[in-house]
Parts: structure tokens; C-alpha cells; sequence
């Protein structure tokens, strides 16, 4: 029995990456990281800002999300997301503009608990990617 | 009868248009393309978020306190209406037909005695609304310096209507965008999205069992702002897609056109020569017989 479910990622430029066969894929959930296997059962759930991993037989990538909304249903793992990277694209003057960013944003005021709380997690993964 | 020198000039003056409708039919083409590939591209998440929030509003259990973005305030005083255009003219009844729909939907509004605000996109829209409705006009926005669509400036727009939403400054929110449905063919359209009006019926939905982290409740609030956004990106998508097209066919029958007047044209210009050139030889001819 194959393992192998299909995987979308979709931002909304465009279709971002599409797998026939991926046989996990572990999501930054907001309540915690994730993994889904074949046959999971129906699920809608949040991503906070860190890495999704997709794993296939022969090889394995990694991609770093801001945010996003995955769908789960029939073994089609749909995610929806605004900002996405390839880890391997990313490269260190990229991450540093990110990582700054990140910090201007968290210096605004008025913001409230869970967009810091966003933030701070944005500027933790990028620097475990540094 | 108008002289030669006239009808030549015209002739050229005619020609040098021709060419410049024709040159723009050809960038309309290529840039339709493009548009036209970026609005297919775009259409799986706008139809996938649509899904998901199906999905969700079908399942939840509290209608009483479900997010005001979906049910609305309870109210219809105010309406807000976001008219999208382009940048852009020369591309024939594009804009005004967005326009007529929306000016007929904002006559009805005031006349059952209710307020307006109108929030335009492309200042081709502000250009033909401010004579009218001037003091409605609460906000004008103009991508002019983005090169292509992108979902940063659908956010900025989607951001300021929720934002206005917050504070309780409209009940109501519909969206004016043409829809691409071919080159010639462009339908303009009223999208109501807020309170969230689902064009599916509630049985159509198929009955899944989701399992939600963290609650339904949790998603929708967050997802909803993210739907507004993304309702306003695709519409700004099928905008770019129906200006390039209608812009297209506009300057194809410019360009017919100029041909026919340059083929009228030069007849009569032919005529009238033709017409000196008799006159003279009857006056030399008469002019030889009186001798």
C-alpha cells in the first residue's frame, strides 16, 4: 500500500508547489508542530510564522512560512499561505533583511498580545535559519 | 469642398493614429496574456479559502455570536462601496460600465434614504464619480507604480475596509470589478463581502467532519480579514485581465476604423484632383478656342 499523499501549497500569486507523493509533511500548527501522515483525518487548523517540511521517499524540503491556513481532506493537504520561502533560496543578507523587519515591526506600539506574540516566533525562526 | 493640402494632411494625420492604435493593440495583447495567465494562477486560493470558510461557517454551532465580518452588524444604515478601474483609459467601455453598474446601485442606495461611501481604486474611477458623488467619496487609492498586480496592494485595500468595518463606519460592503470572461466579453460585478453573502446553497455543501485547532470560532475570526483581502486581490486580477482585453478589442476596431477613413479619404482626395486637373484643361481648351 503506498504512504504517499498529494500536497499543494498555494499562495495567491500563484500555485507554489504541488507533490503527488509526499509521505509526511510536519506544519507549524499555531497550537504546535504537526505532523501529517496518509489518511489523516479531515482538519482546518492555523500556521504560525516557521519551517513546513515536506518529506518523499527520495529526498526532503524545507520552507519557511509567515503565516497561513491548511485544509486537510481525502489525502489532500492544501495550504494557504501569503509569505513563502524556500529554506535553500534563502540566503543570509535575505534572512538579516527579515530578521529586521521583524524587529521594526516589533517596536510598534499599540500592538496587541497575539501579533507580538507572532512576531517574536517570526524573529526566532529566522534565526535558528541564520 | 476642402482643398489638397487639407485632405493630405488629414490622410497622414489619419495614418500616424492608425499606427498608434495599432501599436497599442499589440501591447494590449501581450499584456493580456500575461494578466490573463496571473488570474488562472490566482484562482486556486481564492477558491480554496471560499472552501474552507464554506466548510466552517456551515459547521459552526453559535450563529448568535459568530463573527460580525460574516453575519454583518445587523444593520444595513451605511454602504460602502469600493469601485476598482484602471490606471488607464483608451480601453473603450471598460470603465464605464463599472461606473453605470455602480451608479445605479448607488442611486437605489439613496434613495431608500441610506448612506454611502465609496472607496476608489484606479483613478479613472475617481475621475468619473467625483462630479457626482464628491462628498461620498471617502477614500482614493491608485496602484499606478506597481508594475504588476500583487496581493500586497489587494492587502493594503483589504486592510482599510476591515479597519473601517472596526469602527463600526459601514454596514455594509460590496466590491465593483469587471469579471474577464474572453476578449470581448467583459461583465461587471457586484460582490457583496460584507456580512459574507455564500453563493452556494447550504445543501450543496458536502458534510464533512473537521476537526478544528484551535476552535472554529478562532479560525473564522482570523480567516475572514484574510478572505476580504483575497476577494479584493482576485477581483483586482480579473480587473487587470478584463482592462487588457477590452483595451484589445477597443483599439482592433480603432484601428479598423482609421482604415476606413483613410480609404474614404483618399477617394476623395483622388476626386478632387481629378476634379483641378478636368477644370484646368477645360479653361486651357476654351482659352485656345477664343483665339
Amino acid at each position: 500500500m503506498s504512504e504517499e499523499f498529494k500536497v499543494e501549497i498555494v499562495n495567491p500569486e500563484q500555485s507554489f508547489l504541488s507533490k503527488e507523493d509526499a509521505i509526511e509533511v510536519v506544519v507549524p500548527a499555531f497550537e504546535g508542530e504537526m505532523g501529517i501522515l496518509k489518511d489523516h483525518i479531515p482538519i482546518i487548523s492555523f500556521l504560525k510564522p516557521g519551517i513546513i517540511k515536506v518529506f518523499r521517499k527520495t529526498d526532503e524540503e524545507n520552507y519557511y512560512v509567515e503565516d497561513g491556513i491548511l485544509e486537510f481532506k481525502d489525502n489532500n493537504l492544501s495550504i494557504l499561505t501569503s509569505t513563502i520561502f524556500k529554506v535553500s533560496d534563502l540566503d543570509k543578507n535575505k534572512i538579516e533583511n527579515l530578521i529586521s523587519e521583524s524587529e521594526k515591526a516589533s517596536q510598534q506600539e499599540n500592538l496587541d498580545d497575539q501579533s507580538k506574540f507572532l512576531i517574536d516566533q517570526k524573529i526566532e525562526v529566522l534565526k535558528t535559519l541564520n | 469642398m476642402a482643398s489638397l493640402d487639407d485632405l493630405k494632411k488629414r490622410i497622414s494625420s489619419v495614418k500616424s493614429t492608425q499606427k498608434i492604435t495599432k501599436a497599442m493593440k499589440m501591447v494590449a495583447a501581450a499584456k493580456l496574456r500575461r494578466a490573463q495567465e496571473n488570474a488562472e494562477k490566482g484562482r486556486p486560493y481564492s477558491e480554496k479559502m471560499n472552501n474552507i470558510i464554506l466548510n466552517l461557517s456551515s459547521s459552526i454551532s453559535d450563529i448568535e455570536n459568530a463573527p460580525k465580518l460574516l453575519k454583518g452588524t445587523g444593520q444595513d444604515k451605511t454602504h460602502l462601496c469600493v469601485v476598482m478601474t484602471s490606471d488607464r483609459g483608451l480601453c473603450g467601455g471598460f470603465n464605464s460600465n463599472i461606473i453605470k453598474k455602480a451608479k445605479l446601485f448607488f442611486q437605489k442606495i439613496l434613495n431608500e434614504n441610506k448612506t454611502l461611501k465609496i472607496i476608489t481604486v484606479g483613478s479613472k474611477g475617481y475621475d468619473q464619480l467625483k462630479r457626482q458623488y464628491k462628498d461620498n467619496i471617502v477614500e482614493r487609492l491608485s496602484f499606478k507604480d506597481s508594475k504588476n498586480i500583487n496581493y500586497f496592494d489587494a492587502n493594503k485595500v483589504g486592510m482599510m475596509v476591515i479597519e473601517k468595518f472596526e469602527k463600526d463606519e459601514f454596514d455594509i460592503c460590496t466590491i465593483f470589478y469587471n469579471q474577464f470572461k474572453n476578449v470581448i466579453t467583459q461583465i461587471p460585478q457586484q460582490q457583496q463581502i460584507i456580512p459574507l453573502k455564500s453563493e452556494t446553497k447550504k445543501d450543496e455543501i458536502e458534510d464533512e467532519s473537521y476537526e478544528f485547532e484551535p476552535d472554529e470560532d478562532e479560525i473564522l475570526s482570523n480567516l475572514l480579514p484574510k478572505n476580504i483581502s483575497t476577494q479584493i486581490f482576485k477581483a483586482m486580477l480579473e480587473n487587470s485581465a478584463s482592462e487588457q482585453g477590452s483595451r484589445m478589442s477597443a483599439m482592433d476596431n480603432a484601428t479598423r476604423n482609421a482604415g476606413e477613413m483613410v480609404d474614404k479619404l483618399t477617394i476623395e482626395y483622388n476626386r478632387s484632383r481629378q476634379a483641378a486637373i478636368t477644370k484646368e484643361l477645360i479653361e486651357i481648351i476654351s482659352g485656345a478656342e477664343s483665339l
